[in-house]
């Protein structure tokens, strides 16, 4: 089947559902998404949203700027990390405006919370900065922004995979999509497209992202021959669930959450003496890992979150989820025993590069790619660095969302669209026909777990050339080996299987992306971590990496420093 | 420990009736049912169809009738079954299978939409957040719980009697109670509206499945009871 829209967006979560909510009025816009609407991963988003609205204590977008460039290790572009501070208090009350139910504080204000790497004064003291809904702000905001979709009409391509982005004459005019309850190929032509896909943490073993975050956006712009930018970047957040990796929100130190060895320490009072466990989400994974490499952590490695000190009310009323969680899953009520947590793979920082508009760049010097666009967590503005801090990923989304969306807007009203052929559903035809007629000896899984295995030993928290070096063959190798994977499953409907060996495809493609950006960094900036350059390496290394699929492979881009000049990076 | 699956399977394309077919895998006791279907996928049966995405019960993809019971597939436990006992795994009930555990969510979403999903408001809002309680908040604060996964519909008598499978059920009207009881919306009129008559609130015949199955502990049928409460509290006023 063809179809026809001004705008499609790829992807139901914050970024693709605020730009739609933004555009639909004036434009046609359709959401193509391979999960149901809602099931999106941005609803997994526990703690908050960051807005210097200062409803709890003073507070100022500068401050916010600072904390989020120090927080980048300053890695971040700052032009657009101001454009995102300055505007977070307008999208928080837009939001509540829409309806969104944020948890309030005793004057009936949004209430606001700590969270790490966020202070008042440059560093002096943690700031209430997030704005909350309980532990469940994502889960919330996603509700909210899919009913102002229902509301306003917003077409539904839901359950369909995207096969391919479609480029004619250099202009992105389309793209492919296989219709998971049907198994037919639609050719949809745009005028404009937006990826905002999300992140690709199942590439790793332990992981908070859900089964569909297999980076599909980011490769299919990489083969379309877009560069990745900063792909060495890969947060691991500091506490997940041991032993499933299951995010428990930074919102439970923010609450007073005390992170413990197996001597009953404090032991971030050693890492960050100022904040404490109130640290930055790479300082705190890289000290609970310390301990544990030092014998200070339980056996299987993992530390304690210690919650039991703040009262069953507070728990219950504050951290509902993760407190159901644990229950659930280990069995541990945490108002009386502390959680056992360790770091897990959990937000990409890194991606796709654009302008502060959402414009996809092509290359190191901003030439924009024609009709493509990019938001939320597979974009890369920068706005996040080396490394992201809590609550700062949804404010990221709904604000380069919508600033996308309205580039949009303006873009395609100038253009009609391209005329498109009918060879890139061909060719899907045709890639969907030779991984059904297949046959081989390798499965699915086996290459998946293997894959998700090199990349926790060597490209986690902890890294070395010899590691990376070992994790790149590993890849390749299993790149030979995909070649050989067969599909059983050669039915039509719901075929996840199908479905998995593409994914499949594009986790070992961003695996190889993300090995050889670390090889080339040969320092340590936020989470990017080298055990042997252990230092910042500003004279050398102070700019963006840009990874291409053609030779020169490496290129660089240097970083936008606007207020903040580097400075030692202390907690 | 091996765990015994016996999985309701139906391909349109091949079946001409449902049957259910049997899996051992290998399990331990912390894993999640959910865990083992997609063993079950990776080592034995990769044509078998369910959804899934977060894998810890807040997205509500995986919504699946686990020994006759809806619930989250990635919320049950190995431990909380006997190793002895065959687990029986049927795609929701209520709704149309359309192969193995996936079943059309379409009139689901469609009955959601119905109840006007979104705060309706009539004043312009301040520059500004509107004000709002903390007891105000604290009225509406277990059902902003609800993930759209579907078990308490699926598991409502009300809904799977043909003859009254009208009623919007009660996921639509938890999230009405979501939006009738925020202080900030001025829809009750229109909302009451929709939800007097025999296939809204006064559908729901107080039977408690919905509260028992509901995985994120949402007391469904006291909201209703709430909904009715305050259609009658109208009609009072009224008067």
């Amino acid at each position: 089947m063809n179809f026809k829209h001004d705008i499609v967006i790829i992807g139901a979560g914050l970024a693709g559902l605020r730009a739609a909510v933004e555009c639909v009025e004036e434009a046609d816009v359709a959401i193509v998404t391979k999960v149901l609407p809602t099931r999106s991963h941005s609803g997994a988003a526990q703690g908050g949203i960051t807005a210097s609205i200062g409803n709890e204590e003073e507070d100022h977008w500068e401050w916010h700027m600072f904390d989020t460039v120090k927080g980048s290790d300053y890695l971040s572009d700052q032009d657009a990390v101001e454009i995102m501070v300055k505007d977070a208090p307008r999208v928080i009350y837009e939001l509540e405006h829409m309806g969104v139910p944020f948890s309030r504080n005793p004057e009936g204000k949004i209430a606001q919370r700590n969270f790490g790497g966020h202070t008042s004064e440059y560093g002096k003291k943690p700031v209430k900065r997030a704005c909350y809904a309980s532990d469940r702000t994502g889960r919330v905001v996603l509700d909210t922004l899919y009913d102002q979709c229902l509301r306003h009409q917003v077409k539904f391509y839901q359950e369909h995979y995207v096969l391919s982005l479609v480029f004619e004459e250099g202009k992105c005019s389309g793209l492919v999509t296989y219709d998971l309850s049907s198994g037919e190929l639609n050719l949809i032509e745009a005028k404009a497209v937006l990826l905002a896909t999300g992140g690709c943490g199942k590439i790793f073993k332990t992981t908070s992202n859900g089964f569909a975050s297999t980076g599909d956006g980011l490769n299919l712009a990489h083969r379309a021959g877009i560069p990745l930018m900063d792909m060495e970047f890969v947060q691991f957040h500091p506490t997940g669930l041991y032993p499933l990796g299951i995010l428990v929100s930074e919102a439970a130190r923010g609450e007073g959450g005390i992170l413990r060895n197996n001597k009953g320490e404090r032991f971030m009072e050693r890492y960050a003496p100022t904040v404490k466990d109130l640290a930055a989400r790479d300082v705190v994974s890289r000290s609970i890992l310390t301990e544990v490499r030092e014998g200070r952590g339980f056996e299987g490695g993992y530390v304690h979150l210690d919650l039991t000190h703040l009262g069953e009310e507070k728990i219950l009323e504050r951290l509902w989820e993760i407190t159901s969680f644990v229950r659930i899953y280990l069995g541990i009520d945490p108002v009386h025993e502390p959680i056992p947590v360790y770091p897990t793979c959990h937000y990409l920082m890194g991606g796709i590069p654009t302008d502060t508009d959402g414009r996809v760049l092509q290359d190191e010097s901003g030439a924009i790619a024609k009709g493509l666009y990019a938001a939320g967590e597979c974009a890369c503005v920068s706005v996040h660095g080396a490394n992201r801090l809590g609550c700062n990923s949804l404010l990221d989304t709904l604000v380069f969302g919508r600033r996308c969306a309205k580039a949009m807007k303006t873009d395609v009203l100038k253009i009609g669209h391209h005329p498109v052929s009918l060879e890139p559903l061909e060719k899907a035809k045709e890639m969907i026909t030779s991984l059904l007629d297949r046959k081989g000896s390798e499965k699915i899984d086996g290459v998946r777990r293997n894959m998700q295995s090199l990349m926790m030993d060597y490209c986690s928290v902890f890294r070395d050339e010899k590691g990376l070096e070992k994790g790149l063959e590993g890849i390749r190798s299993l790149k030979t080996r995909f070649s050989d994977v067969e599909i059983v499953d050669k039915g039509r409907i719901f075929n996840y299987e199908l479905m998995e060996a593409v994914e499949l495809g594009h986790q070992l493609d961003l695996a190889e992306v993300i090995l050889l950006s670390a090889l080339y960094r040969k320092e340590s900036r936020g989470a990017h971590f080298r055990e042997d350059f252990p230092a910042r390496d500003d004279k050398n290394y102070l700019k963006h990496t840009l990874m291409f699929r053609e030779a020169p492979e490496v290129r660089y881009k240097p970083v936008a420093i606007t207020r903040f000049q580097p400075e030692a990076r202390v907690y | 420990m091996i765990m015994k699956f016996r999985i309701f399977r139906y391909d349109p394309d091949k079946d001409n009736e449902p049957y259910y077919q049997s899996y051992e895998v290998e399990a331990s006791p912390k894993d999640r049912i959910l865990d083992c279907l997609n063993r079950i996928r990776a080592e034995k049966d990769s044509t078998l169809s369910f959804r899934m995405s977060c894998g810890h019960g807040v997205c509500g993809s995986d919504g699946m009738r686990i020994n006759g019971t809806s619930s989250l597939a990635c919320q049950k436990l190995v431990k909380d079954f006997d190793e002895n006992e065959v687990i029986l795994i049927e795609p929701l009930e209520v709704f149309r299978v359309i192969k193995d555990l996936v079943v059309d969510m379409d009139p689901f979403f469609e009955r959601y939409y119905s109840i006007k999903p979104y705060l309706i408001t009539n004043t312009q809002p301040p520059e500004e957040e509107r004000f709002q309680s903390v007891e105000e908040h604290r009225l509406f604060k277990d059902a902003i719980r609800c993930i759209l996964c579907a078990c308490c519909t699926a598991s409502c008598p009300v809904n799977q009697d043909k003859s009254t499978q009208a009623y919007i059920g009660p996921a639509a009207l938890v999230r009405s109670f979501r939006y009738l009881f925020d202080s900030r919306d001025e829809g009750s009129q229109v909302r009451i509206a929709l939800l007097d008559n025999k296939d809204g609130a006064w559908g729901c015949q107080t039977k408690w499945m919905c509260t028992k199955v509901c995985p994120k502990e949402i007391p469904v049928t006291k909201e209703i009871f709430e909904i009715k409460k305050r259609i009658l509290d109208s009609k009072k006023d009224k008067k």
